[in-house]
C-alpha cells in the first residue's frame, strides 16, 4: 500500500474515530486526560505501524484497543493508590450502561461533559473541539486568536476541574436538559462554523467531517427534544448551509463567491 | 465526594428571621436527603488572628490573612455524588440564605 494511501487512511480514521475513541475511554476510565492522551498515542502508533503492517481491517477497533492498552500502561506507570482501584476495575469492564433514556451515545455524553455550565463558555468550545472534534490545540488556538500555550493551559485547567470537582459524564436528567441543551447548541454551532470555513492553513477550506459531526450530534439532540424549536432551527440552518457545500468550492479547491455558485445541485442529507 | 459551599458576603451575622427560617428548612432537607456533613457561620474577619509557627516561635497577628470587601461568612460541608448534585444543593442554599455561595470540591 502506498504511503499516500496509508496517510489518507489515517486522516480518515482520525476524522471518523477520534471522538468515539476518546468517549469510550472516558466512559471506561472516568478521566478525560487519560482518554485524550491515550487516543493521541494510539493515532501516533498508527502513523508508525500502518505504513509497515498495512491498514487494519477495522481501523476503529484497532485504535480503541491500542488506546485502551496505552491508558492501562499509563495507569500502571503512575502506580498511585486510587489508580490501583481503577486498575482493579480494568480486569473486568463492568461499567454499567448509562441510564441515558432516549439516547445512548458515548460522544453525546462527552459533549455534555465538555459543555458543562461550571466551565466558561470559551473553555466549553475549546474542550469540545479538542475532545469531540479532534482538532489539535494549535488549530483551536488559531480559531480563538490566542497563543497556543494559553489554549493548552485553558484546556488543561478545564480537564483538571472536571476531575477535581467531579463534573459527571452523562446526559443530564430531563428537568435539567433544556438549559443544558442550549449551551450545547452554541458549542455545536461553533464547531459547524469551524467546518464551514476552516481557519487553519494547510487543509481544505471546508471540513465536511466537522460540519457532518455537528449535524449528527444536533440530530441526536433533536431526537431527544423533538418539540424544541431552537434545536430544530439550528439543525435546519445547518442542513440548509450543508446542502450548498459542494457548490461553495471549485474543483480546484477555491472558495466560490455566492453569485458564481452553481445553484442546481443541492446535496440531500 | 465532599464539597464545601462557602457563603460570601460583606458583613456577618446579618441574616433576617425569614432567612434564618429558610436556612433551617434547607438544613433539614440536607439531613433528610443524606447530604449533611457540617455547617456553621463565622465571626467577622476583624475577629480573626493569624498564626505563623513555621519558624522558631509562633507569631500571632491580629486580623485576617487577606483583606477584601467580600469574604467567607459561613459554610456548608455537603456530601454529593457529583458536581451536578452539589450545584443544585448550592443553588438551593444560596436561595435559602439569600447570599452568594461558592462550591469547591474536597481533594
Amino acid at each position: 500500500m502506498s504511503v499516500a494511501c496509508v496517510r489518507e487512511a489515517i486522516t480518515e480514521a482520525h476524522h471518523e474515530e477520534w471522538a468515539r475513541v476518546v468517549a469510550s475511554l472516558t466512559r471506561r476510565f472516568g478521566d478525560l486526560d487519560i482518554a485524550e492522551e491515550a487516543a493521541a498515542e494510539a493515532f501516533a502508533t498508527a502513523v508508525e505501524r500502518w505504513p509497515a503492517d498495512g491498514v487494519p481491517a477495522s481501523p476503529g477497533a484497532w485504535l480503541t484497543t491500542t488506546a485502551n492498552r496505552k491508558a492501562i500502561d499509563r495507569i500502571r506507570r503512575e502506580n498511585k493508590r486510587d489508580d490501583k482501584h481503577k486498575e482493579a476495575r480494568l480486569l473486568r469492564d463492568d461499567t454499567p450502561p448509562q441510564p441515558s433514556g432516549a439516547i445512548d451515545d458515548d460522544r453525546l455524553q462527552l459533549i455534555f461533559t465538555c459543555c458543562h455550565p461550571a466551565l466558561a463558555m470559551e473553555t466549553r468550545v475549546a474542550l469540545t473541539l479538542r475532545m469531540v472534534g479532534g482538532l489539535t490545540v494549535p488549530e483551536i488556538a488559531r480559531a480563538f486568536l490566542v497563543q497556543e500555550t494559553a489554549m493548552e493551559r485553558r484546556i488543561t485547567r478545564a480537564k483538571a476541574k472536571i476531575k477535581a470537582a467531579r463534573i459527571p459524564y452523562r446526559v443530564p436528567s430531563a428537568e435539567d436538559l433544556p438549559a443544558r441543551v442550549s449551551g450545547v447548541l452554541t458549542v455545536l454551532f461553533l464547531v459547524f462554523n469551524e467546518g464551514y470555513l476552516v481557519t487553519g492553513p494547510g487543509t481544505d477550506p471546508v471540513r465536511q467531517d466537522l460540519t457532518a459531526e455537528a449535524i449528527r450530534l444536533t440530530r441526536l439532540i433533536r431526537a431527544l427534544m423533538p418539540d424544541d424549536g431552537e434545536v430544530a432551527g439550528l439543525l435546519a440552518l445547518m442542513l440548509l448551509i450543508e446542502a450548498r457545500r459542494t457548490a461553495r468550492v471549485s474543483p480546484g479547491g477555491e472558495l466560490v463567491p455566492l453569485g458564481e455558485q452553481d445553484r442546481g445541485p443541492g446535496t440531500q442529507r | 465526594m465532599r464539597y464545601m459551599v462557602s457563603v460570601i458576603n460583606d458583613n456577618t451575622n446579618s441574616a433576617t428571621p425569614e432567612e434564618d427560617a429558610a436556612i433551617d428548612v434547607f438544613n433539614d432537607r440536607l439531613r433528610a436527603e443524606g447530604h449533611w456533613v457540617f455547617a456553621g457561620g463565622l465571626g467577622a474577619p476583624s475577629s480573626a488572628t493569624v498564626i505563623d509557627n513555621r519558624g522558631e516561635e509562633a507569631i500571632f497577628t491580629d486580623g485576617p490573612f487577606v483583606e477584601s470587601k467580600e469574604y467567607l461568612v459561613g459554610f456548608w460541608i455537603i456530601e454529593a455524588p457529583d458536581l451536578d448534585v452539589a450545584l443544585k444543593l448550592a443553588a438551593a442554599g444560596s436561595k435559602a440564605c439569600n447570599r452568594k455561595v461558592e462550591v469547591r470540591p474536597f481533594l
